[in-house]
């Protein structure tokens, strides 16, 4: 599968987007199983300390070690990048399907809907929703998820409205075939090319989406970690003479924007 | 003006559903009574003062009564201060607005010389570096940048004063001075994707049949590009400049935190936790405008300018 | 006309950086030294205060509802006594007053020649006019409680008489709360007119509130001629904006957010006046049990969380009084749970808890020392086998549900004073107090307040007091912590900054 896609996309943005997102990934797997110390532990004796042997990224006001908080940090933000991703492109793939194969009445205000979310700033909405809402690692998944499932929901729309028309599927029609065996086998293979980068930007948008809600204190609450609740807490360390908790927090989040992103752009052209 | 129609249409059509949203969620969090009287008071007062605002009526009759305030003019008062909240918002829009349009025209003075020149030099080392600089960039967020600015110019450097926003009334040159950082956090990201977006619609253009035409016709590719592929490259520049612009204002949000400026969205954010309610509307209300009216505009442009329509 | 358009932009976006360029140049202060107004704010003799958040929407004098508005109006505002920094009441509008023998009439004698911010000379008119507008307006229940006490106010040639129904010996301490506003003034709320040092100037909300010297006041006029507030909602921001130099002076910062910070400015540690506790739901199971309420003071080791959050610095309690009280405060409660874990597990598995339990410590999320503290207390914990998660909500949230709604298991949070009296800070634990958010029920200690709150005695009173404290202590009430360390960050060239044992700031005697 991996190799079919390295063939078909040999390009160097698919590379390097996938040895990078491949690395971070592997980092967090990692970091679920084994972190060089207790993400949550506290060490009066090592407060706020700099970059040194025994804590690769120094440590925090409450002594605890920031690389291991990074890795937590990072597999906290994938999985809540994970669960966004999944939800709104899944509960897209659903709508777009639907109304773009079928049409009609349902597709037409549904779409109209989905054209008025998108144009207001998926985020902004996002982000005052969960200010309403309170923190929490939920409640940013399913904000998030929420207002990522029009921008799917609309690319898959397009593909269904325009492989319904082509002849194989006429042809399936006419051997009676299911309409839902339609819908998963016969297109839904066939949108890939278009899903892939979407789904690979949307992990990208989830990243920065949800670095942006903790960063401004509406993300996750405060026991659970996350990049974005990390660089905003670093900040007052780099006015203190020790700037490196930001930029290793801050370098962690673009490259795992970078990854995706180079993934998508990749994952799109086809050569 | 069938097109006009309908996007005025999608566009109240946001304006319905956002305002409700918000109205909605704020039914699940509850009021601002407790914030407005503290810890000290009775049960008794709470009471009242709930009743005076007319928070004890239903969601759909607040909302209703909200909504034919709004299509009047008017904003309605703020809960918390209990005055207009036309006049809360008045100065602060000023300063968002300024701070989107600084930090949209920098995104065009850097990205359109570069987008332009990758194109221009397709295939040699500085277009790749580009390429390769710009997609690192485009993966720092807007807040990250914004720190890095603040700390190098604002602590370290000491070239301007974090903290000490100026009013434009006050003192027009501090005002920019202070502006310009915030600005170009905001600009640096988009630039980049700006950039990258320009240089492969050049060059989309470039494979097209009429500039293959103007070459036979003995345009080199540098004359080519100026008289056909620029202009109706920008074609596709422009709607994305567009969302840049609506994307602009939700990074306003998080950056006017970061500079302490007095923005909306500083004033959004507040509000929000205050459960302000009419000022959260209507910040909402102007924003969703605003992003309406940009996408609006993007497709006027691109109409004016798509040769296929002109003809 | 179409090319125009890409050109017209460039020139515009042109025209705009070189302006922002050639202002940044042209301006000699900016490359050389920080351009922060420091030194023309010290020539014009006004300071730049950062507060982190805005004041309520009403700034009348009986409208104070949160500490932080509190703090600034104590400038502007004044009552016929007024507290000085050792918490003793000192003659103020009044310059002095009697007590009858039944302690039910206390006349005072008011100061001549006091006048209001606009112009106005203070009468015993207007001490009434107050007197009755906080009664029935004052968002303090506990001050309109003892007003309500107040039965009869008259004028005597001058002098103010007032009848109580029954005698209370901290009255003066209510009187201190009591403002008086020129009667029949009815802007208040956002043009206040008080008596104090400083007057008010103007308010920007969410933006700032600017105070100007009295040069009428009574008594010593302030050192200062201007003070500007300046809100930051943002906790990151405001120190960053201190690191900057754009202000002059910031109250309660934590010991992380003045570690470090540049010569210009000097720090001064004094304390919150705040009853910083794990506060405990005694309506939900497990807490309602004793001994698991035993077994959480045990197991949190407030030195350590001490040593972790504030370096060290911070007063532990034992009970709601803090030490600045000292009047009241009871230094033998403050080791009566010493942290012991073995302890802490015997007593859990005595309940029927040998395996620990789940625990949901919700704070409000907009306190940093709070939400420090909770996480701190939440590690702690894990140890005698209590899975504690820490929830952060909204300040309003927070007040909906856990202070109104009683909907939760724990929180960390601090109660101020709002008078200097130890009703102010044991009250909330009758079982009768609507402030009461523990739920905390003991015969014993309602009858300890009650008698405490009729009686004259002074000394008496004072045991009584401390009995109830110790009561909040034995039942283990709620995991007493400390009175959080306070740092006030204040230019160098600043001197004649005061700690109060209330929350207040009083820049009356700040000078350059």
């Amino acid at each position: 599968m991996i190799r079919k896609l390295f063939a078909k996309h040999d390009n160097w943005f698919f590379k390097a987007g996938f040895f990078i997102t491949a690395f971070m990934v592997l980092l967090v797997l990692i970091g679920q199983i084994w972190t060089p110390y207790d993400p949550a532990a506290m060490d009066a004796a090592a407060k706020a300390q700099g970059p040194s042997l025994a804590h690769l990224m120094g440590t925090d006001y409450f002594g605890r070690d920031i690389f291991s908080r990074v890795l937590e940090g990072a597999g906290a933000t994938l999985v809540i990048a994970f669960f966004v991703v999944l939800l709104g492109a899944g509960l897209g793939t659903l709508v777009g399907a639907l109304t773009g194969y079928f049409g009609g009445v349902v597709d037409e205000v549904l779409m109209r809907i989905c054209d008025a979310l998108t144009a207001f700033p998926s985020v902004l909405l996002a982000l005052i929703i969960l200010a309403v809402l309170g923190p929490g690692r939920l409640n940013v998944i399913g904000v998030l998820a929420l207002v990522f499932i029009p921008s799917f929901a609309r690319i898959v729309r397009t593909e269904y409205a325009r492989i319904k028309k082509l002849n194989y599927i006429s042809l399936a029609k006419l051997q009676g075939i299911s309409t839902p065996r339609i819908l998963l086998k016969h297109i839904l293979p066939n949108i890939m090319p278009v899903l892939l980068p979407a789904v690979s930007i949307g992990f990208n948008n989830a990243v920065l989406a949800e670095a942006s809600m903790s960063f401004l204190g509406v993300g996750v609450s405060a026991s659970e970690v996350s990049l974005g609740r990390m660089l905003s807490d670093s900040q007052n360390y780099i006015l203190r003479g020790l700037p490196w908790y930001a930029i290793f927090v801050g370098l962690t989040i673009v490259l795992l924007i970078l990854g995706f992103s180079l993934l998508g752009e990749g994952l799109r052209r086809e050569d | 003006m069938n097109f006009v129609l309908k996007k005025l249409g999608t566009l109240l059509l946001t304006l319905l559903i956002l305002s409700f949203v918000a109205y909605a969620a704020f039914e699940m969090v509850g009021d601002p009574v407790n914030q407005i009287l503290g810890t000290n008071a009775s049960p008794e007062d709470v009471a009242a003062l709930r009743e005076s605002l007319g928070l004890n009526k239903p969601l759909l009759v607040r909302y209703l009564r909200w909504l034919t305030g709004f299509i009047s003019g008017d904003l309605g008062d703020s809960y918390i201060y209990r005055i207009p909240v036309s006049g809360m918002i008045g100065d602060k829009l000023g300063v968002t607005v300024f701070l989107t349009l600084m930090g949209f025209a920098l995104t065009l003075l850097f990205s359109v010389p570069l987008g332009v020149y990758g194109a221009r030099r397709e295939g040699s080392w500085a277009d790749r570096l580009l390429t390769v600089v710009n997609q690192i960039v485009m993966a720092v967020p807007a807040f990250f940048v914004a720190i890095l600015l603040m700390v190098l110019f604002g602590v370290v450097l000491r070239l301007f004063t974090p903290g000490s926003f100026v009013p434009f009334e006050e003192s027009p040159g501090a005002f920019l001075l202070y502006m310009i950082f915030p600005a170009l956090s905001i600009a640096v990201p988009r630039t980049a994707m700006t950039a990258k977006m320009l240089r492969s619609s050049i060059l989309g253009e470039m494979q097209q049949d009429y500039v293959r035409t103007a070459y036979s016709r003995g345009h080199n590719r540098q004359s080519a590009l100026k008289a056909h592929a620029f202009k109706n490259a920008l074609l596709p520049v422009i709607s994305f400049m567009a969302s840049t612009m609506a994307e602009m204002l939700a990074g306003c949000i998080v950056i006017e935190q970061i500079f302490s400026i007095p923005g909306i969205g500083r004033l959004l954010m507040v509000s929000i936790s205050n459960r302000d309610i009419p000022v959260v509307e209507a910040i909402v209300m102007i924003l969703a405008v605003w992003v309406m009216l940009v996408h609006f505009l993007g497709e006027v442009v691109g109409e004016m300018l798509d040769p296929r329509r002109r003809a | 006309m179409k090319k125009r358009i890409p050109a017209l932009l460039l020139a515009a976006v042109l025209l705009l950086t070189l302006t922002a360029c050639g202002e940044g140049g042209n301006k000699p202060t900016s490359a050389t030294k920080p351009s922060t107004g420091a030194d023309a704010r010290k020539e014009a003799n006004e300071i730049y205060v950062g507060i982190a958040q805005d004041l309520s929407s009403s700034l009348g004098p009986y409208q104070l509802s949160t500490a932080g508005t509190r703090e600034v109006m104590f400038n502007v505002f004044e009552g016929l006594y007024k507290a000085d920094r050792t918490g003793d009441f000192k003659p103020a509008l009044a310059t002095g007053y009697t007590v009858s023998d039944d302690g039910l009439t206390y006349t005072f004698t008011l100061r001549e020649g006091v006048k209001f911010h606009n112009g106005a000379v203070m009468t015993a008119q207007d001490v009434i006019y107050s007197y009755n507008t906080c009664a029935s307006s004052s968002v303090d229940s506990s001050i309109k409680k003892i007003l309500e006490n107040v039965t009869g106010i008259k004028e005597d040639g001058g002098k103010v008489v007032m009848t109580l129904a029954q005698p209370n010996s901290d009255f003066i301490a209510y009187v201190g709360s009591v403002y008086i506003s020129p009667a029949a003034y009815t802007d208040q709320d956002t043009q206040p007119v008080g008596t104090g040092p400083f007057k008010f100037e103007s308010r920007t909300v969410q933006d700032n509130i600017v105070l100007s010297r009295f040069d009428d006041y009574w008594g010593d006029k302030a050192g200062l001629s201007k003070v500007t507030f300046k809100i930051f909602e943002n906790a990151t921001a405001l120190v960053t904006a201190l690191d900057a130099g754009a202000l002059d002076l910031v109250a309660h910062l934590s010991i992380s957010q003045v570690g470090g910070l540049s010569k210009d400015y000097q720090v001064l540690e004094g304390s919150m006046n705040l009853v910083q506790a794990l506060y405990l739901n005694h309506e939900v199971t497990p807490l309602n049990d004793i001994r698991v309420r035993r077994a959480l003071c045990y197991a949190v080791d407030v030195d350590a969380m001490l040593t972790l959050t504030a370096e060290g610095h911070g007063h532990k309690l034992g009970s709601s009084i803090y030490p600045s009280f000292q009047k009241y405060f009871d230094e033998s409660l403050v080791n009566a749970y010493p942290h012991d874990e073995a302890k802490a597990k015997e007593l859990l598995a005595a309940a029927g808890y040998a395996n620990g339990f789940d625990l949901t410590i919700t704070v409000p999320g907009n306190y940093t020392p709070h939400v420090d503290t909770a996480m701190v207390l939440a590690e702690q914990l894990k140890a005698v086998g209590i899975r504690a998660t820490v929830q952060e909500v909204e300040w309003n949230t927070w007040l909906t549900d856990v202070y109104q709604g009683h909907k939760f298991q724990a929180t960390v949070c601090g109660f101020d004073a709002s008078t200097l009296t130890a009703a102010a800070l044991l009250g909330r634990y009758e079982s009768t107090s609507s402030k009461n958010m523990c739920s905390y029920k003991s015969v014993q200690f309602d009858a300890f307040m009650q008698e405490a709150a009729s009686i004259t005695d002074d000394a008496r009173r004072t045991e009584l007091y401390k009995a109830a404290a110790k009561c909040l202590s034995d039942d283990a009430v709620n995991v007493y912590l400390q009175d959080l360390a306070d740092f006030v960050a204040i230019r160098s060239t600043l001197k004649g900054y005061e700690f109060y044992p209330i929350y207040v700031m009083d820049l009356s005697k700040v000078t350059y």
